[in-house]
């Protein structure tokens, strides 16, 4: 492969020496080679582990199990039960972020005095560590001395107070609105950069047609934007889908298995009960899930790559 | 005629971009109020919202009787380490993917695209058996290996889209001036790169400091990060919420600093890709 003409070099490179064609591969190998080691070995290994009946504390019983695992993990009730809260914590976080990013991107793209102010101060959680976001909104969330209870029950929306992360039925949906409040700066900033490449004469010529701000906005502010939407809609897909370390300080995956997704019942079986095996075929089974989700984006990447 | 216009800007979008704002702000400042009252008013009376509550206590005790600077220590090294490593290997790499057409260009750019999307958990449980046989565990190397593997491929990325933003036409003067490949790159690419260098490495700086999972597994009584440690302030018999907010906002500091330093740039670099799709 290294040394084949490929249509990409220009015909006038062919008479350069050797030399000079390895060039760009002495200068890829120091990244390629760290790569290899801390992510390819690592994934390969995982997937061999995977096949393998492997509990770290009791080296001496590791056997072979094929795809044993993988049976298991078919018939296993906790398996389906993160299948499904995956699907829930992705379909609703993603859209959540993204619907509140484009209100905030829409009204940050106007005119007003302290617009780089509040540019800057929204972007803040993108910052903050998510230990410190988890841990935060916990403190948010106590059920005796929260302020979110103590602010509700003030208000007199609620008559009780609301153990949000102890309450089976309320604990994901509370996780949830935390990473919404994590995640939507991302999007916000991604839109307003989107926002920024609509010419404004379409603006004035459909001002002079008389379409009205709605109409504006649906014929040329989102046809203008849809790109970056499905760019930043399809990463953040991938980021949620991986992102477990808020759910993990937050609730551990419980009450129960209330607020287990895939990757958190993956890391927690590996991290507790030191079960490599299962932990591993879980992860990889995650994976193959979300590598169809990664190849749309990678195909569109790609596209522009190319370009 | 300006007035009313001004009435209407100040309801329209000024005042939903103050909700918003506080919105975003609120919680991160409730921390901020947390840790400045003192531990027995917090539990007496709550949260004091007027400066006269307002101590340093949780703070000094943050600083006198937990390992906290320590730990601070332990997360400088390794997101220091990782930025080494990250930046060190990324600048070749993307210097070759800006400047050459070469066979398997684009399959080794679509393979740091693809490991930037590996799931932290496929990696992590292998990656801890790798370093337990390596005798690496609780090492700093270690920790900095780990988050290479998310430096390593943003940073490439970064790099080569700064990198072919700088004409081609300069470095091959510089080669018909004489130099060779390398010294062109230090020489003249390496300086105008440097702005969008320096981003990308705060930005690998930020996430290797905020890193949590890798620090919490691989990481161990010696090396203990801050994002770890702060976890650890909880306590063992009651939950010590003043002292963890302090914790959270000092460990939340350095990071959130650097990012409203170089914001702009950054966000330049990011979006880039996206919006020319």
């Amino acid at each position: 492969m290294t040394l084949l003409t490929s249509s990409l070099a220009p015909a006038s490179e062919r008479g350069v020496p050797w030399r000079v064609r390895l060039m760009p591969y002495a200068l890829l190998a120091p990244a390629l080679f760290v790569v290899t080691i801390v992510v390819f070995v690592p994934m390969l290994e995982a997937l061999y582990t995977s096949l393998f009946d492997l509990v770290l504390w009791k080296p001496n019983a590791v056997r072979f199990v094929g795809l044993g695992n993988y049976v298991k993990l078919l018939a296993d009730p906790v398996f389906w039960v993160a299948f499904g809260h995956t699907a829930i914590w992705i379909g609703l976080t993603v859209p959540l972020q993204m619907g509140l990013g484009l209100v905030a991107a829409l009204l940050l793209n106007r005119e007003f005095p302290w617009r780089g102010l509040a540019r800057a101060l929204i972007i803040i959680p993108w910052a903050l560590p998510s230990v410190v976001i988890a841990l935060m909104w916990r403190w948010i969330y106590d059920p005796n001395t929260g302020v979110l209870n103590d602010m509700l029950l003030h208000l007199q929306v609620i008559q009780s107070a609301i153990p949000w992360l102890a309450d089976p039925n309320v604990a994901l949906y509370a996780v949830i609105a935390t990473l919404t409040w994590q995640g939507f700066p991302f999007f916000a900033v991604m839109i307003l950069a989107g926002l920024h490449g609509i010419p404004r004469s379409q603006y004035e010529a459909a001002a002079i047609d008389g379409a009205t701000p709605w109409r504006q906005f649906a014929h040329i502010t989102l046809p203008g934007i849809a790109p970056v939407l499905a760019t930043a809609g399809l990463l953040r897909v991938i980021w949620v889908a991986n992102s477990m370390d808020v759910i993990f300080v937050m609730t551990g995956g419980g009450p129960g298995y209330a607020t287990h997704t895939l990757p958190l019942y993956a890391f927690i079986r590996a991290r507790q009960n030191l079960d490599f095996g299962y932990g591993s075929a879980i992860a990889v089974t995650f994976t193959i899930v979300l590598g169809a989700l990664v190849a749309v984006y990678i195909i569109r990447t790609m596209k522009e790559v190319e370009r | 005629m300006n007035r009313p216009s001004t009435l209407r800007r100040i309801l329209t979008t000024d005042l939903p971009v103050l909700l918003i704002v506080i919105f975003t702000l609120a919680p991160f400042a409730w921390m901020i109020l947390t840790s400045l009252t003192p531990s027995d008013r917090l539990a007496a009376s709550g949260v004091s919202l007027s400066p006269s509550g307002w101590g340093l206590d949780n703070y000094v005790r943050l600083f006198e009787q937990t390992s906290f600077l320590g730990n601070m220590g332990h997360s400088l090294i390794i997101a220091i380490g990782t930025v080494v490593v990250g930046l060190g290997v990324s600048v070749t790499a993307a210097y070759a993917f800006s400047r050459f057409r070469f066979a398997g260009r684009k399959a080794i750019m679509l393979q740091f695209l693809l490991v930037n999307m590996f799931p932290v958990v496929l990696l992590i449980l292998p990656l801890f058996v790798l370093m337990r046989r390596l005798g690496l565990l609780d090492t700093h190397f270690s920790l900095i290996l780990a988050n290479a593997t998310v430096a390593i491929p943003f940073a490439v990325w970064m790099l080569t889209s700064y990198m072919g933003a700088i004409p081609r036409s300069l470095d091959e003067a510089a080669m018909i001036d004489g130099c060779s490949r390398l010294t062109a790159l230090r020489r003249v690419v390496l300086p105008l790169a440097m702005p969008g260098i320096i981003s990308t490495g705060i930005y690998i700086f930020i996430t290797a400091w905020n890193e949590y999972l890798y620090a919490l597994t691989l990481g161990g009584k010696n090396v203990r990060t801050v994002t770890v440690a702060i976890q650890t302030l909880i306590g063992e018999y009651q939950i010590e919420w003043g002292l963890l907010a302090a914790g959270g906002v000092i460990g939340a500091l350095p990071a959130t600093l650097l990012f409203l330093l170089v914001q702009r740039r950054l966000i330049g670099g990011l979006t880039q890709g996206a919006v020319k799709g």
